[in-house]
C-alpha cells in the first residue's frame, strides 16, 4: 500500500467536508461545463487525493528510475548523462536539398538525424513511373538509386551521428543503401547507429503506406531484425510507432494499446520465424509515439507505456536482459494539433507538447514547426522548432531531476488508468488471435475512425477547442512565408536516374535482382541481396517489384 | 418514386496515405443523408475518372496532403472532360496553401476546403451547389 491506513483516513474525512463545500459554492458559481475530459476524452475528477491510489504498490508499480518496472525512467541517471536526442525530422527535394538542410540543422546544435523521403521512394516506386507523377520531391527527399544516397549522406559522419529513417515497405532497401554507404566509406557496418522505421502493422492500421500483404511483410521485417543482430549491433530495427496512430485520429490509450500490441507480434514473429531468443534482439526494438497538447495525458501515457512493455517483455516473453524490458522511445509533438490559423500559435503548442515528452522522460524528440499544417518546414521555422527543444534542455529546469510528476496522486492515478484501458484492448486484440487477424477485421481502422469522427464533431460544436479555430477566430489572417517545392524537381530527378541506369552495369543489375527474387522465393533473409543489387545501382522500385512480384500487393480496403 | 439522392465519391489520389479527413468527410457525408463511396488511398486520376462515371456519382471529393495537388486535382478533371463527363462536379481539399487556389479553380476545381473548415459548412455547400441526377 502506498499510503499508511491513517493518511487514508485522514484524507477520507477531510474529502467529506470539501465535498460539502463544494456543493454550496456550486450552488452560486455552477461549473463552466458538466463533463471536464482529456483531449482524448477520457473525464477527469475534479481532485485527486491519496484514495485515487491507495492500491498502488510503492516498489512493483512506482520503484526507483533503471529498475522494473522501469516506470521511472530506463536509466539510473536521467538527462543528466546525457539529453534526449535533437532529432528534427527532415526531408525535401532532391538529395542535395536535403543534405544542406541536414548541415544546416548540424550546426544549430541538432544531435541525430532523422530522413523524411518523398511519397515514391516511401512507396518504393521510381520517380519516373506514372504512379509517382507530381510528387516527387513534395513531402521529403526523393532517393531512386545509391547514387541519390550517396550525395544524401555527402559530408555527414556516419560513424559519430546516427540516422533515423521514417521508411516502412522498403525498409529493407534504404537500410541497405545506408549499409552499402558504409562500406564504400570503410565503417565498419558494427560501427553504425540509427533507426528504421520499419513498422508494418502501424501502415495498414494508419498511415497507409504499403506494398506486401501484413504476412510477407512482417516476414521482410524480421528479416532486418536479425541481419541487424548479427551485422549492425547499434541499430534500432523497428520503431515501434503510435505517432501516425495518434494523427490518424486515435485517442491516447488506442495509440498506447495499438503500438505496444504491435510490438507484441513482432516478438513473437522473430521469435516463430527466425528461431532467436528473445534477449538477442529485444534491445534493439524502439518505439516512436506523439506528444499530443494534453499535457498530462500524454506524461501519464509515456510512464504507463514504459510499465506495460516491462511487464510484457519479463511476463509474457520470458526476457531476463534489462534491456529487453526498457521502452526506448523517439517523440513527436503533434502535427494534428497545429492550426492553419493564426499560425504563430503552434510555436506555443509545440513548445507545451515538448516539455510534456520531456517530462514523460522521451529519449529524442522532433518538435513541429509553426508552418508543418501549411507545408514542409522552412529553414526559419525550423530553426525556432529546435531552439524550443534547446530552451527545454538548458533553460527551464526540466532536465535537473528524473520523472518530476512521480507521486501526484493526479498523475499516478491516470498513468493506472491509461494503463488498465490500454490492458483492455491488447486482452481484445488477443483474443481476436493478434494484431494482423484483427487489422484484417478492420477492428484497429474503425476504432481510429470511429474516435476521429468524434472528435471532428466535439470541434464543430465547440466542445473541443483549438483557439484560433473555433474560439478566439480573428479575421486577420497572419501571413507567414511558405516553402514550395519546384515542380521542376522531378524532371530534374527522372534525368539524374536516367543517367544512372545508363551508366551502370546492366548485368550486374540484373543478376542481382535475379539473385534478390530467388532468395524471396527460398525465404531466406533478403538483407545481403538488398545490399548487393544497391550496390549496383537497382533502383528502389526495381527491387519492389521483386517483392510486389513474389509476395503480392495489399489495397487499401477502404475503411470508413 | 422517391427523390435520388446526391451520389459522392470520396477519392484519395496518387501516393499520400494521410486518409484522416477523407474518412471523416465520407462518413459525414453519409450522415447527412448522402450515397458515399469511398475509393481508399492510393488511386490514380485515372482510376477515379473511371470509377467515378461507372458509379454515376454528382460529386467527386479529392483530398491530398502530400503537395501533389497542383498534377492530380487538375488531371481528374482534365480525365472527366475527356471521357464527356464534365457534368461531373470536382472539389478538392487537404493541405492546399492559399497560393495554388486560383491554379485549381482555373483547372475547374469548384472549391476547396482545408484545416480548419466545418464539416456542416462543407456539406451546405453540398447541398447549394450540388444536384443530383
Amino acid at each position: 500500500m502506498y499510503f499508511s491506513k491513517g493518511v487514508l483516513d485522514q484524507s477520507k474525512q477531510l474529502r467529506k467536508k470539501w465535498e460539502d463545500n463544494i456543493r454550496k459554492i456550486a450552488n452560486k458559481t455552477p461549473d463552466q461545463k458538466a463533463r471536464w475530459s482529456t483531449v482524448s476524452d477520457l473525464e477527469i475528477k475534479r481532485l485527486y487525493t491519496p484514495e485515487e491510489i491507495k492500491n498502488t504498490n510503492f516498489e512493483s508499480d512506482i520503484g526507483y528510475p533503471g529498475e522494473f518496472p522501469f516506470l521511472r525512467g530506463n536509466q539510473p541517471t536521467g538527462y543528466r548523462g546525457k539529453y534526449w536526442t535533437f532529432r528534427m525530422f527532415a526531408g525535401m527535394g532532391s538529395a542535395a536539398d536535403t543534405n544542406k538542410r541536414w548541415h544546416m540543422l548540424i550546426n544549430s546544435g541538432q544531435t541525430g538525424l532523422s530522413t523524411a523521403f518523398d511519397y515514391p521512394t516511401l512507396m518504393g516506386y521510381d520517380t519516373d513511373d506514372p504512379k509517382a507523377r507530381g510528387e516527387c520531391g513534395k513531402c521529403g527527399v526523393a532517393i531512386d538509386t545509391l547514387e541519390d544516397f550517396l550525395q544524401l549522406m555527402d559530408g555527414i559522419p556516419m560513424d559519430q551521428v546516427t540516422t533515423s529513417m521514417t521508411i516502412n515497405p522498403p525498409a529493407s532497401v534504404l537500410w541497405a543503401m545506408y549499409c552499402a554507404v558504409a562500406e564504400l566509406r570503410g565503417i565498419p557496418l558494427a560501427k553504425i547507429g540509427g533507426t528504421i522505421q520499419n513498422d508494418m502493422l502501424k501502415e495498414f492500421i494508419a498511415q497507409k503506406t504499403f506494398m506486401c500483404p501484413p504476412e510477407p511483410s512482417v516476414k521482410l521485417i524480421g528479416d532486418t531484425v536479425e541481419f541487424g543482430t548479427r551485422h549492425v549491433p547499434m541499430w534500432n530495427t523497428i520503431s515501434i510507432s503510435g505517432y501516425h496512430i495518434r494523427e490518424a485520429g486515435a485517442t491516447a490509450v488506442q495509440e498506447l494499446a495499438f503500438t505496444l500490441r504491435d510490438g507484441m507480434e513482432y516478438v513473437e514473429s522473430v521469435i516463430a520465424q527466425k528461431g532467436l531468443d528473445v534477449d538477442d534482439f529485444a534491445p534493439r526494438l524502439s518505439f516512436f509515439f506523439n506528444s499530443h497538447i494534453d499535457f498530462f495525458e500524454e506524461i501519464c501515457k509515456l510512464r504507463a507505456a514504459r510499465r506495460i512493455w516491462a511487464k510484457v517483455m519479463r511476463d509474457r516473453y520470458q526476457a531476463k536482459n534489462p534491456r529487453s524490458m526498457w521502452m526506448r522511445f523517439h517523440t513527436q509533438t503533434a502535427g494534428c494539433s497545429l492550426t492553419a490559423q493564426q499560425p504563430y500559435n503552434n510555436v506555443v503548442r509545440t513548445a507545451l507538447e515538448a516539455l510534456a515528452a520531456v517530462l514523460g522522460g522521451t529519449q529524442s524528440l522532433h518538435t513541429n514547426s509553426l508552418d508543418e499544417v501549411l507545408c514542409l518546414p522552412s529553414d526559419h521555422a525550423v530553426e525556432i522548432a529546435l531552439r524550443t527543444q534547446q530552451i527545454i534542455a538548458e533553460e527551464t529546469g526540466a532536465a535537473n531531476t528524473m520523472d518530476p510528476l512521480a507521486g501526484s496522486y493526479f498523475v499516478e492515478s491516470l498513468t493506472n488508468e491509461i494503463e488498465e484501458k490500454a490492458w483492455e484492448y491488447i486482452h481484445k486484440i488477443d483474443e481476436m488471435g493478434g494484431m494482423i487477424d484483427a487489422i484484417e477485421k478492420g477492428f484497429p481502422q474503425m476504432e481510429i475512425a470511429d474516435a476521429a469522427y468524434q472528435f471532428q464533431r466535439q470541434i464543430d460544436a465547440g466542445e473541443k477547442i483549438m483557439v484560433g479555430m473555433n474560439k478566439y477566430v480573428t479575421d486577420d489572417e497572419q501571413k507567414i512565408p511558405l516553402l514550395d517545392i519546384d515542380d521542376a524537381v522531378e524532371q530534374d530527378q527522372i534525368k539524374r536516374l536516367n543517367a544512372v541506369r545508363r551508366k551502370r552495369n546492366h548485368r550486374a543489375v540484373t543478376k542481382s535482382l535475379k539473385d534478390l527474387k530467388m532468395c524471396c522465393k527460398k525465404g531466406d533473409n533478403v538483407m545481403p541481396f538488398c545490399i548487393e543489387a544497391v550496390k549496383n545501382y537497382a533502383s528502389v522500385q526495381e527491387i519492389c517489384d521483386v517483392y510486389r512480384d513474389v509476395y503480392g500487393e495489399y489495397r487499401d480496403p477502404g475503411l470508413y | 418514386m422517391t427523390e435520388r439522392k446526391i451520389r459522392i465519391m470520396v477519392a484519395k489520389p496518387g501516393l499520400d496515405g494521410h486518409d484522416r479527413g477523407a474518412r471523416v468527410l465520407a462518413r459525414c457525408f453519409r450522415d447527412a443523408g448522402f450515397e458515399v463511396i469511398y475509393t481508399g488511398c492510393h488511386q490514380t486520376p485515372e482510376q477515379i475518372a473511371v470509377s467515378a462515371i461507372q458509379e454515376d456519382v454528382d460529386l467527386v471529393g479529392l483530398s491530398c496532403l502530400s503537395g501533389a495537388h497542383r498534377y492530380l486535382f487538375p488531371r481528374v478533371v482534365e480525365l472527366l472532360k475527356e471521357k464527356e463527363a464534365e457534368d461531373i462536379c470536382v472539389i478538392g481539399g487537404g493541405i492546399i496553401p492559399e497560393q495554388d487556389f486560383e491554379m485549381l479553380y482555373h483547372s475547374g476545381i469548384k472549391a476547396i476546403f482545408t484545416p480548419g473548415a466545418h464539416l456542416d459548412d462543407i456539406v451546405d455547400w453540398v447541398r447549394q451547389n450540388v444536384e443530383p441526377k
